[in-house]
C-alpha cells in the first residue's frame, strides 16, 4: 500500500510523474530508484578498495558503515520530505479477527484510495496511504505507532480498544490526533480531558443507553422496563466490559435486573455452557457485547436454545452480515445496533467501484461485498478522515496537514446532510458536528434486523440518554486524576 | 458460610432440582468431549509415532476445512471437494515428512516440535493467501449432515442433530482408527514404531512411510473435527485456537495412550461444562479455559503418567 510515489527522490518527480496512472511502470521505477543509494554504496566500496589499498579490512567495513548509514539517512529523509498527506491505516487482516478487520480495513483504504484516483488527493494533495499489520494484538498496535510516528502521520487509527488505551498518554505528547470511530475509551468523548482522542459518531456508552432506549420502546415504555431481566453476553476483555458501568447504573435507575455472561476470547467458540446460563435465567432480552467469531458462535447458540431472536440486539460490532450469515434463516430476527447505511447504491460506492475496485487497486476479492457493513464501517471512517482533512485545509491552505493541524479538522468537523450529498454519500448517517468538548457528537444509532438473507433497518434514530453525558464527564475526571492529566492549553476557536 | 453453601451445596441441589437442564449440560459436555478426543486422538498418533507434540494440529484443523469449504465456494460440489481435501490432507502429509521430517531424524525432540511450529506457521500463511482471512460457512447441507433438533420433555430437553451426528461420526472415526492400529499391518508398524524406532527400523518397517501416514490420519481427523466443529460456528483461523483445549485431555490421558485420549476427552468436555454452568458464576464466570487444565492437575496428583499414560521407571 505505500505509495511514495515521486517523494523520495527529487530527480524522479519528471519520471514518475510521466508513469503515473501505470502501476507496473511505477514500482518498476521505485527499483531502480531504491538502487540508486545501493549501486553509490557499492561504488564508494570498490573506490574505496582499489584506490586505497593500504586501508585495512577493519577501516574498509567501517567505512562502508559510514555509506551505509549516510544512504539510508538521506532515504529517510526524502520519505519524510513526502509531498503528501500521510495517512497510516492499522489493520488487522491476518489472525483470528481477520474475518472483520479484512472488509473494514479494505473499506478505509478504498475510500483514500478513490479520492487519490479520482480527485488526485484532498485539495490537490496526494494521500500518502500505508498499512500496519496489527493482527488486533496491543502490543503489535504499539509497535505500528511507534513505526510511523515519525512519518509526520495526520491521524492515528488503532482500530482495537486496547490498542487505543495504550496510545491516549502518548498521542498528546508526539501531537497526532487518534481517531477511534465507535470504539476506544467512552470518556474520551470529553474533549476537555482529552483533547487529541475523537471517538465519532457515538461512544459505547451512548450505544448502551440507546439500545436501553430501543429495549424500552419495544415494551411499550422505558417505565415498563422494571422488574424485565436483561443479559449481557460480552466478549471478556476491555471492549466487552467498556459498557457495564452504564449497564449497571442504568439498571438500577430503570429498575430492569442485569446480569452478566463473560466469554474468554479462547472460548469464542464453544459457547454452549454459557447459552445454557440464558437458558436458565430466562432473561427478558440479550445484549450481546461480541467480536470477530464470537459473534456467529452466539448467534448460532442461540438459536439452539430456541431463543427469541427478535430479543436478542448486538452491540454495532456484531451486526455484519459474516454474523448471521453462519446461522443463515435460523438467525432471522437477531438485531444489531449500527450508525450508517450499507449497499453499493450510493454514487461515492459507486465510484470505489469504478476508479479503485475495477482498476485491481482494491484487495477486495469479491466485487459483491463492496457495501456489506463492516465494509462500509471502514468507508464511514475514511469519510472522517477525509473531511477532517478538509476542514484543517480550509484554515490552514491547502497543502500537508500535521497532526495539530489535523486535530483541529476533527474538531471542526461539520458533516451535514448537504455535505454527505455532496461526497457521494446522501443519508449515509446523521449529520456530525465536532465541538471542543464533545468529540463523540453524541451521536444517534438506528436497529437493523436481519431477515435471513441480510439486514434491514426497523428503527429511527434513536438518540442516547441524557444521564450518559454527565457519567462520560465524571469518568473522563476520574481517569484525569488518576493518571494526572493536565488541564487543557489547546484553544478552542 | 454463605460461600461455602454455594460452592458445596447449592450447585448440587440445582442439579437434582432441574435434572433435564442438567442432562442438557451433560449432552452438551458429551459433544464437545468426544470432539476434544478427536483432536487428542491426532496429537497421540504424532506423538507416538515420532515423539513430538505437533503444534500445527490446530492450523491443520483450520486449513482442512477451509480447504473443503473454499473448493466448494468455488464451484466444485461437496462430493468432489471432500475426496480433493483428503488428497491435499495426504499432500501436505507427504511434504512434511519428505521436506521436514526426514532431515530431521534422530535430532532432539525440541528440534521436532519447532518444526511443527515452523509448520503452523506455513499453513497459516498459505491458508490465508489461498483462501483469504474471512469467515466461512460450513457447507453442512451439502455434506447430507443433518440439521434440526429433537427435543424431549416439552422442548427442555434439546439435542441438535448435528451435535448427534458429530458424536456417532467421531465415535465411528474413534473405532476404526482404534481397529487399523490393532488390526492392520501398517497399524502394528505403527505400534512398533512407537515402542522403539531402532527395533523397528531393523525388521524393516519404514520410519517414512509411517510418518507419512500418521500425518495423514491426523489430517483426516482434523477434516472431521473442522467440519464439526465449523459447523457450530464458522470456519476461520480462530478454529485452530479449539484445537489447543486438547492439551489438557493429553496431560490427563497421557500423550501416548489412544483410550485415554478418547476418556480424557470426555471427562474434560463434561467437566468443563458442569463446572463452567453450576460454579463459574462464583468467580465471574468464563473458567472453562482453565478449569480444564485444573482438572487434568487434580488427576496428575494421583496418576502422574496421565489415566492411561505407560508408567516410564528409568533404572539409574
Amino acid at each position: 500500500m505505500v505509495n511514495y510515489a515521486g517523494k523520495t527522490s527529487g530527480m524522479a518527480i519528471p519520471l514518475l510523474s510521466a508513469l503515473n496512472g501505470n502501476p507496473i511502470l511505477r514500482r518498476v521505477s521505485f527499483f531502480w530508484l531504491g538502487l540508486y543509494p545501493a549501486l553509490g554504496v557499492r561504488a564508494l566500496i570498490i573506490f574505496l578498495f582499489e584506490s586505497k589499498k593500504g586501508v585495512s579490512m577493519k577501516n574498509k567495513y567501517f567505512l562502508t558503515l559510514i555509506a551505509s548509514v549516510i544512504t539510508l539517512l538521506w532515504l529517510s529523509q526524502g520519505i519524510m520530505a513526502a509531498k503528501g498527506i500521510y495517512v497510516p491505516l492499522f489493520t488487522y487482516k491476518t489472525g483470528p479477527f481477520a474475518g472483520s478487520g479484512i472488509p473494514s480495513g479494505n473499506g478505509m483504504a478504498d475510500y483514500l484510495t478513490m479520492l487519490n484516483e479520482r480527485d488526485g488527493g484532498i485539495g490537490g494533495v496526494p494521500l500518502i496511504i500505508e498499512e500496519c499489520e496489527t493482527g488486533y494484538n496491543t502490543k503489535k498496535g504499539v509497535e505500528c505507532y511507534e513505526k510511523v510516528k515519525g512519518k509526520n502521520p495526520a491521524i492515528i487509527n488503532p482500530w482495537s480498544t486496547g490498542i487505543t488505551l495504550q496510545l491516549i498518554p502518548k498521542t498528546p505528547v508526539d501531537k497526532i490526533p487518534v481517531l477511534t470511530m465507535g470504539y476506544g475509551l467512552s470518556a474520551a468523548a470529553v474533549g476537555s480531558v482529552f483533547p487529541w482522542v475523537f471517538n465519532y459518531p457515538s461512544t459505547y456508552w451512548n450505544q448502551a443507553s440507546a439500545i436501553i432506549k430501543y429495549i424500552g420502546y419495544q415494551e411499550g415504555g422505558m417505565s415498563n422496563l422494571k422488574g424485565k431481566k436483561i443479559g449481557f453476553i460480552f466478549l471478556d476483555g476491555g471492549y466487552g466490559k467498556e459498557p457495564i458501568p452504564l449497564f449497571e447504573e442504568l439498571s438500577k435507575e430503570l429498575g430492569y435486573e442485569f446480569f452478566k455472561i463473560p466469554v474468554a476470547f479462547k472460548e469464542s467458540q464453544n459457547q454452549s455452557s454459557h447459552w445454557l446460563k440464558v437458558r436458565k435465567e430466562k432473561p427478558d432480552y440479550m445484549i450481546m457485547w461480541g467480536w470477530g467469531v464470537m459473534n456467529p458462535t452466539a448467534i448460532k447458540e442461540a438459536t439452539r436454545i430456541k431463543f427469541n431472536m427478535d430479543k436478542f440486539v448486538g452491540v454495532w460490532w456484531a451486526g455484519s452480515e459474516d454474523d448471521a450469515r453462519p446461522a443463515g434463516k435460523a438467525a432471522k430476527g437477531y438485531k444489531a445496533a449500527t450508525f450508517h447505511g450499507i449497499g453499493q447504491d450510493f454514487p461515492a460506492i459507486q465510484d470505489i467501484l469504478k476508479y479503485v475496485v475495477d482498476r485491481g487497486k482494491s484487495q477486495v476479492k469479491d466485487r459483491s461485498r463492496v457495501g456489506e457493513t463492516l465494509y462500509m464501517r471502514g468507508v464511514f471512517n475514511s469519510v472522517l478522515i477525509a473531511e477532517s482533512i478538509r476542514k484543517a485545509q480550509e484554515k490552514y491552505g491547502k497543502r500537508v496537514i500535521n497532526g495539530e493541524e489535523m486535530r483541529w479538522g476533527l474538531e471542526n468537523i461539520n458533516l451535514t446532510s448537504a455535505r454527505m450529498a455532496e461526497i457521494g454519500l446522501p443519508g449515509y448517517t446523521n449529520p456530525i458536528k465536532g465541538t471542543c468538548d464533545d468529540h463523540a457528537n453524541n451521536g444517534p444509532i438506528f436497529i437493523q434486523q436481519w431477515n435471513g438473507t441480510g439486514w434491514e433497518r426497523v428503527s429511527g434514530w434513536i438518540h442516547s440518554m441524557d444521564r450518559v453525558r454527565p457519567m462520560l464527564e465524571k469518568a473522563a475526571a476520574d481517569y484525569k486524576t488518576k493518571n494526572n492529566i493536565p488541564n487543557r492549553t489547546i484553544p478552542c476557536s | 458460610m454463605e460461600i461455602l453453601t454455594q460452592i458445596f451445596i447449592q450447585p448440587f441441589f440445582d442439579m437434582i432440582g432441574d435434572p433435564i437442564l442438567f442432562l442438557q449440560v451433560i449432552w452438551e459436555g458429551f459433544v464437545t468431549g468426544i470432539l476434544y478426543s478427536l483432536i487428542a486422538f491426532g496429537f497421540v498418533l504424532i506423538f507416538k509415532a515420532s515423539g513430538v507434540f505437533n503444534f500445527a494440529q490446530g492450523i491443520m484443523v483450520v486449513f482442512a476445512a477451509l480447504t473443503l469449504v473454499g473448493l466448494h465456494e468455488n464451484g466444485v460440489p461437496a462430493y468432489v471437494a471432500l475426496p480433493i481435501t483428503i488428497f491435499v490432507m495426504y499432500a501436505l502429509a507427504f511434504s512434511v515428512e519428505k521436506f521436514v521430517l526426514r532431515s530431521l531424524v534422530n535430532q532432539p525432540d525440541i528440534i521436532l516440535f519447532m518444526a511443527t511450529i515452523g509448520i503452523t506457521y506455513f499453513l497459516i500463511g498459505l491458508g490465508e493467501s489461498i483462501f483469504g482471512g474471512e469467515p466461512k460457512v460450513m457447507i453442512t447441507e451439502e455434506l447430507l449432515l443433518p440439521y434440526g433438533s429433537i427435543t424431549f420433555f416439552d422442548d427442555m430437553l434439546i439435542l441438535q442433530e448435528i451435535d448427534i451426528a458429530a458424536s456417532i461420526i467421531a465415535a465411528i472415526s474413534l473405532i476404526i482408527l482404534g481397529l487399523f492400529m490393532g488390526k492392520t499391518r501398517i497399524g502394528i508398524a505403527l505400534r512398533a514404531v512407537a515402542d522403539d524406532h531402532q527395533a523397528a527400523l531393523s525388521v524393516g518397517v519404514s520410519l517414512n512411510t509411517i510418518w507419512v501416514v500418521v500425518w495423514f490420519i491426523s489430517g483426516i481427523i482434523a477434516l472431521i473435527t473442522g467440519i464439526m466443529w465449523g459447523a457450530k460456528s464458522d470456519v476461520s483461523f480462530a478454529l485452530s485456537i479449539i484445537a489447543l483445549k486438547a492439551l489438557p485431555v493429553l496431560i490427563l490421558g497421557g500423550f501416548t495412550s489412544i483410550p485415554g485420549a478418547i476418556v480424557g476427552g470426555l471427562i474434560i468436555g463434561v467437566g468443563e461444562k458442569i463446572g463452567e454452568f453450576y460454579w463459574g458464576h462464583l468467580v465471574g464466570g468464563s473458567i472453562e479455559g482453565w478449569l480444564a487444565y485444573m482438572i487434568a492437575l487434580v488427576f496428575l496428583f494421583f496418576r502422574p503418567q496421565g489415566l492411561f499414560g505407560e508408567k516410564i521407571i528409568e533404572r539409574v
